[in-house]
């Protein structure tokens, strides 16, 4: 057989039936995660026709975009943001109920954003398809799994089917080499890509992030990476599995256990692309070439160092970038005043970013007049940090400490923040109007949106990591 | 599905490329837990000012736009999330069809799924609908043409399946079930395998 990519491995393992001229591939999915805003018509199109869902135990569900991140009322009343959203909350509980699915609801211990469970709990393995009803679920491509978001008609047929249609992608190989400079996180790497192949780049594509710099990031740092895949177009975004990944599932609830375990590290072993095997498209990007990054635009393809100049417009869509971000041509962000700070979200909402963030945090306070809001991306993620005192480190700095969820990364559960207002959000994605109408969204690392935090304008972490050291000594 | 054969309307030009979902439709309105009545939502802080007004600058809003089914825009339209709320709106509003160079890969799936005929022309072409917004379109889904008011034609490519599905109203969901057996012979060789 020839050479194959990671990719290829993927996708022949789970083509169910072969794509011809007049019909894409049928494509197995062994993972489906769901959550409560893209699945409550999917539901109802089961039920109109009569249907139960295929493979409950393949079908895994939870809250994390509606819920509010305040804590509930005395008398336990959840404080949701409007009617609509207790509702669809309560219909993901019913449909879940109705249909047989696990729910990690309000009551279970492992709720949380969906790509930060779904890592979590060991359900995403090397090898898996998975797909979920939202674009971020690329992120599981760290594990080397392909996983890509569908909408509301693709999940109703994986609910239905545990299949989908599917054309097979291009691939495009981002090879990244040399070592990171300190203080440059892997959201600077993923901005820094993004920036190079624009906010449609990998549009029809499925990256393999490959290359010395990817071997040497820890496994959340690889999902921060494959979570903005979609920020350059691309569906999916892989990185072959090694002994990082496996450590780091090792002992995770639903990882295989014992004999299963051992099988299957001989299996995922496997799922790496054969030497000479051909991408659509290679990328090469030097790593030591990487500053702190962040976007001066309205999409994420914007992304720039945060200390070089902001670029002349070329044409009027620049231009009503620009004049939407207040931003100035020839002027760099770093120095632009903040209103509000945002630590969270699928991309940047895991233990080691929150720790990173408290690093910076510890013995300081935020700058008077900004609002900075950390939300856990799960609440294992809210227990080990508490655990590790980092919320007291936050409140004393200043900062609100929350309940996990997507809060205001997508903003539609009351976390928004006031038109007009500058945010600098470890999130993914800068678009007009997506932390609120008239919000302007800075996207930045977690060190970068810390450190901005406590200047009160964006700042480079690099400065303020400096002076911790200094203080630490 | 209703079948989708021909669309015959004026064009109404959106230029700027990378119209993200959001802008088509913010997240505060994807609480709904049904597909119906999300056009009024369309476009939402762009179509209207502060105060609720129309936006007289908004494309959408100028008389001459009313009523047009044809939306031709520039390019990467629907990249971002993969709310399936951003079809459902535009159908729900009046649109049937979107041209651009570049559809973003969700969302053309979405559309098309949904009978909204997204579909991609070539980068000078675009440009060229785009300086004519206003003109007379028809999009011939079997001929795989739009057809200008002067005679002329520009092609467009359609993955065969999707064009199969518009143009007999049927949707993916039939045929996937239909394949019940290949599926289960393949999730048994799998329980053998493991």
């Amino acid at each position: 057989m020839s050479a194959r990519t990671l990719f290829d491995k993927i996708w022949d393992a789970h083509v169910v039936s072969a794509e011809t001229a007049a019909t894409p591939a049928t494509l197995y999915v062994d993972l489906h995660l769901v959550h409560e805003v893209t699945s409550p018509q999917a539901f109802d199109a089961l039920r109109g026709r009569g249907l139960r869902v295929r493979q409950p135990a393949r079908t895994l569900a939870t809250l994390d975009h509606s819920t509010p991140t305040l804590p509930a009322a005395s008398d336990g009343t959840r404080r949701y943001a409007t009617a609509a959203a207790r509702a669809q909350v309560e219909q993901l509980e019913a449909n879940a109920q109705d249909f047989g699915i696990e729910l990690h609801g309000w009551d279970s211990d492992a709720r949380g954003i969906v790509h930060v469970i779904g890592p979590e709990l060991g359900a995403t393995q090397p090898g898996m398809t998975i797909v979920c009803g939202d674009s971020h679920t690329s992120t599981h491509g760290a594990f080397g799994a392909l996983a890509f978001g569908i909408g509301t008609t693709e999940v109703a047929h994986v609910l239905a089917t545990q299949c989908l249609l599917q054309r097979r992608p291009r691939t495009l190989a981002v090879h990244v080499e040399g070592e990171l400079a300190p203080g440059v996180a892997a959201k600077d790497l993923i901005l820094h890509i993004i920036g190079v192949l624009g906010v449609d780049g990998g549009t029809g594509h499925v990256i393999e992030y490959r290359g010395s710099t990817i071997r040497a990031l820890s496994m959340e740092q690889r999902m921060t990476v494959c979570n903005m895949s979609i920020e350059a177009g691309a569906r999916a975004g892989l990185i072959a599995p090694d002994a990082v990944t496996f450590d780091w599932l090792a002992g995770r609830p639903q990882a295989p256990q014992g004999a299963a375990w051992e099988a299957a590290l001989a299996r995922w072993r496997t799922l790496a692309s054969d030497p000479g095997a051909r991408y659509d498209r290679e990328l090469h990007i030097d790593a030591g070439a990487v500053r702190p990054s962040v976007t001066w635009g309205t999409h994420p393809g914007t992304a720039i160092a945060l200390d070089a100049a902001v670029p002349a417009p070329r044409d009027a869509l620049d231009q009503r970038a620009l004049d939407y971000m207040q931003a100035r041509a020839g002027q760099p962000l770093r120095g632009s005043k903040v209103d509000v700070v945002f630590v969270g979200s699928c991309t940047n909402g895991r233990l080691s970013d929150l720790r990173e963030v408290a690093g910076l945090l510890r013995g300081r306070h935020i700058a008077h007049g900004v609002r900075m809001l950390v939300v856990p991306g799960s609440e294992s993620v809210r227990r080990a940090a508490e655990a590790e005192g980092l919320d007291r480190v936050f409140t004393a700095a200043g900062a609100q400490w929350r309940l996990p969820g997507c809060s205001m990364c997508i903003a539609m559960n009351g976390d928004m923040a006031a038109p007009g207002e500058l945010v600098v959000t470890t999130s993914n994605r800068n678009f007009e109007g997506r932390q609120g109408q008239g919000v302007r969204s800075v996207l930045a690392s977690p060190a970068t949106a810390a450190a901005s935090a406590l200047a009160g304008a964006i700042a480079d972490p690099r400065d303020w990591l400096a002076a911790s050291t200094e203080q630490a000594a | 599905m209703n079948a989708v054969t021909r669309i015959h309307s004026r064009s109404v030009a959106l230029a700027d490329d990378n119209i993200d979902t959001d802008r088509i439709i913010p997240a505060r309105f994807l609480t709904t837990t049904t597909r119906a009545g999300l056009g009024r939502h369309c476009f939402n802080d762009w179509r209207y000012l502060a105060d609720g007004s129309d936006n007289p600058d908004f494309a959408l809003n100028q008389p001459q736009a009313r009523g047009c089914s044809i939306l031709v825009a520039g390019r990467n339209f629907g990249c971002g999330s993969s709310r399936e709320h951003a079809p459902w709106a535009l159908l729900d509003y009046g649109i049937a069809a979107v041209i651009s160079s570049e559809i973003a890969d969700i969302f053309r799936n979405n559309a098309l799924g949904n009978g909204l005929l997204a579909i991609e022309v070539a980068a000078a072409e675009q440009r060229w609908l785009l300086a004519h917004g206003g003109i007379e379109l028809t999009i011939d889904v079997a001929g795989q043409y739009i057809a200008l008011p002067d005679g002329g034609r520009i092609t467009f490519a359609l993955e065969p399946f999707a064009r199969h599905c518009l143009l007999n109203g049927v949707d993916a969901f039939g045929y996937l079930l239909q394949q019940e057996a290949a599926i289960a012979a393949w999730e048994a060789r799998q329980a053998v395998a493991a």
